[in-house]
This record gives C-alpha cells, structure tokens and sequence, in this order.
C-alpha cells in the first residue's frame, strides 16, 4: 500500500517538492517550519499514513517550489527520518534525506533559563554535536540537548 | 578556541578554561611565577581596564583589581549592577560596546551563563569571565593549577582527591578539564546526590583518564593522594531534605585524618569554607587553602597580561 500511495502523490506533482517520512507528530511543525501558509501555490498535505519503518508517516507536496539548503535543514531537527523529493517535469530528479546543518541559529530554545540566549535579545545558537540521534550543545552556556528537551521557537 | 602559536601574542579573550592548550596553560603557570616574584611593576602603565560585576563578588573583584594595581594599570567599572544602567533595562550588548570604547580590557562577572562568551563576540575588546553564573569561572581554574604546581613541583602525574559537591560545584568540573592535559588521576568522594556527573565520567573515559569513585571519606582515600580538593555541600542543592541531614558531616575533614597521608599532600578549597574543613586542619602544614587564595592575584595578573597580549620575556 505505502508504495502506491507514494506514487500516486509523486505522480500528481509536475514540479515541485515532497517531504516524505515525516513522523506524523511533528507534520504540523515541519509545514509551520517551510512557511507553507505564506507560499500561495498549490499544497497537498497528508497524515497518519501507513509507513513500514515509521508505523504511522506524514507527507507534504508543494507545487512550483524548490526549498533552499537551509530550509530544509531545519526539517532535520524535528523529523531527522525525513527524505525530500525534488521533482521537475513530473519526474523524481533528486531524493535525499534530510541532513543537520552543522550550527543552528534562532530557531531552538534554550533549556537553560539562565542561558544569556534567553534574557537578553540575541538568537540562539547551537553546536550539531550528534547527527544520528540529534543532539545539540548552546553555544553559550554549553547545556545539551536530545530528544524531548529540544523545543522550536 | 584555541589561538595559534603565531597568535599568541594578539589580545585574545579567556572565556572558558577549554579555551587554553595545554601550552597556554603553562605558559599561564610560568608567567604566574614570574609575577609572585615581582609583584609590582609598571607592566599597564597607560592601560585602562574594566572590571564589570553584574553580580556581586567581592572576594574575585577584589583579586582582579588587586592584580591591575599592582601592575601599573588603572581601573574603571562597577561592582553593584544596582547603580547602572543595566538596572534600567540596558543590554548586556549596549553596556559591553560602550565600556569598550574606553577600556583596553574587559573583567566581567555575570549572573547569566554565556554572558562572557556572547560579550567577547560583540567586541574586539579582550573579556576576561571572572564568572557566568554556574558555568565558567577560568581564574579560578588557573589559581587551583598553579597552587598545584607550586606545591607539587609539576602537573604531570597528579592524583587529586575531590570532596563534597561534584555535581555543582563548577570548580571541580574545570579543573577536571584543565588537567586531562597532564595525565592526572582522580578519586571522586560524594554522596549519591552530588556524585560527578555522567557527562564528565564518560569525558574521563573518552580520555583515559582513571577514576574511582567512592561514598566513604576515609583516610585510606587520601592516603595516595596528591592533592585534596575540598568542597562545600550546601543544603539547597538537595531535593531529599533527609537526605541531606544524613550526610551533611560525612564528608568533612579533620585533621587526624590526615596522618597517612602523603608529607606532600596539600589540602585545597575554592572557599569560603563552612564546617567542611575543621579548624584543626589550619594548623597542619599540609592545609594550603589560604595561600592558594594569594595565588590567585598572580594567575590574574598572567591573564590580564595575555588577555591583553603582552610580550613579557620571562
Ligand atoms: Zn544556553
């Protein structure tokens, strides 16, 4: 089922982008992450579907719309799982996972209150110190974080 | 991050004490040295240095601006945030980038961790962290190192026994760090509730550096030890109130407790002390606590002077 299901929302799609394997708890963080509701082109959104490695996956298709590097890094901290599809001319011409980037700046809080990042109004910056499992080190205060204690802004 | 060797005489911040290689560190020591023989010097003359305490500290301030006097140099600052601006909701940035205009040299102590670093990062104006709340506290550090070596003769090789709190206590957390460069050994003395932290064991590990940990203060604890480094359990780092009446005295030291030890064992503490340490410990020439403390004018004074990047041929 999940193959077909797959292709017919690949096949839908003349140009554009798929996210693919999203882990469907974090498929309304990752749509509020690419800044859908502001792109005003076509969007097809789905959830709670049947995935073999994530039991239940979401996935995203935007029409007309190639995200830059940065962007779709940013995917990687909440759905590390998932693979982007970039699509031209209804074919699949590019299909990888998603990556850390090395450093990420502003989008993650502090779990520390009394890290500087959160009392005085500068963005917050984290050193990728694991890949695999996402973990993040500020680079203020030093306090690292994994899993549930990583919350976006 | 560490400079390079080409570098070594640009000013240059000492945020963290894992800023320093282990060349700078003894060069650190050296000049430490070179400064408890002359004291006084017009090294600064000219030079105007900040000293910011957002957060009191009299004792650290006290030691920094000791070490810009005896050194020539003059100083500017603040040591109650009360009568600043800071208390009329400046940023910590507008304060840095204005003191900066008129100091060659920043101290500052600060209430919130990573202030120092997040400062040295707006300014090309070296920053000296005299403390980040529960952070970092370099100076420290550097007075703990060079009290060992003055006592020990060395760094290499040392067996140092920490006692109390190791799970908060920043200061055994440094020096950890500090001498992972110079295969040392450690014995980590706490409760369950204080013990050293996992983060720190696995940095032993990673680092073949051996360790053991105990519950038991015990003279045969100290008997191979080099250095006994002292700590205060504070009773509101405690969530089990019980727990704290239970071993609140288990981990103080009396001086009988010393008889097996080493003739070359010193007893170190960050102070102020409470009751952790007996008051009959004073008299034992192996408690080196209060002097420890007059190093600690010296390790400023070799930092203002690298901070600051001067040439000072020794
Ligand atoms: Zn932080």
């Amino acid at each position: 089922m999940e193959s077909k299901n797959k292709e017919l929302a690949v096949a839908a799609l003349r140009n554009g982008t798929v996210i693919d394997h999203i882990p469907s708890s974090a498929l309304f963080k990752a749509v509020d992450l690419l800044g859908i509701e502001k792109l005003g082109v076509s969007v097809t959104i789905g959830n709670n579907l049947e995935s073999k490695r994530l039991g239940h996956k979401g996935i995203i298709k935007v029409a007309d719309t190639e995200f830059p590097p940065e962007v779709l890094s940013r995917i990687a901290i909440i759905a590390p799982s998932a693979v982007i599809n970039t699509i031209r001319d209804y074919e699949v011409v590019k299909k990888e996972p998603v990556s850390l980037p090395d450093e990420i700046t502003g989008l993650v809080v502090c779990d520390n209150p009394k890290c500087v990042s959160r009392n005085q109004p500068i963005p917050s910056r984290f050193e990728v110190i694991d890949r695999e499992n996402v973990a993040l080190r500020c680079h203020y205060c030093e306090h690292e974080l994994r899993g549930d204690a990583i919350i976006l802004k | 991050m560490p400079t390079n060797a080409d570098n070594t005489n640009a000013p240059r911040s000492i945020v963290s004490i894992a800023d320093l290689s282990k060349e700078e560190i003894l060069s650190l020591i050296r000049l430490a040295a070179y400064f408890e023989e002359r004291p006084n010097s017009k090294l600064l003359d000219g030079k105007v240095v900040a000293t910011l305490f957002f957060e009191p500290s009299t004792r650290t301030r006290l030691s920094f601006e000791t070490a810009v006097n005896r050194l020539g140099g003059r100083i500017i600052g603040f040591s109650d945030p009360a009568a600043t601006s800071t208390s009329k909701g400046e940023t910590l940035k507008d304060t840095i980038k204005m003191v900066a205009n008129y100091a060659d040299l920043i101290v500052m102590r600060h209430y919130l961790e990573g202030a120092a670093r997040y400062a040295s990062e707006i300014t090309e104006v070296p920053i000296i962290n005299a403390g980040d709340g529960a952070h970092q506290h370099p100076s420290q550090t550097m007075l703990d190192l060079y009290s060992i070596y003055k006592t020990q003769d060395r760094l290499d090789d040392i067996t140092v026994t920490m006692v109390g709190d190791l799970k908060y206590g920043r200061t055994v957390h440094s020096l950890l760090m500090a001498l992972s460069h110079f295969r040392a050994k450690f014995n980590f003395v706490a409760c369950d509730e204080l013990r050293m932290p996992e983060e720190f064991r696995l940095f032993c590990d990673r680092n073949g550096i051996e360790y053991h940990e105990s519950k038991d203060f015990s003279p045969e604890v100290i008997a191979d030890t080099d250095i006994l480094y002292m700590t205060r359990v504070q009773r509101e780092r405690f969530t089990d109130l019980m727990e704290y009446e239970r071993v609140k005295d288990l981990y103080n030291l009396e001086a009988s407790m010393l008889d097996a030890a080493k003739d070359s064992m010193r007893v170190l503490h960050p102070l102020p002390r409470v009751n952790e340490i007996a008051q009959d410990v004073d008299d034992s020439p192996k408690a080196y606590y209060f002097q420890q403390a007059k190093n600690g004018l010296y390790a400023r004074q070799a930092m203002i002077c690298t901070a600051l990047g001067m040439d000072i041929r020794i």
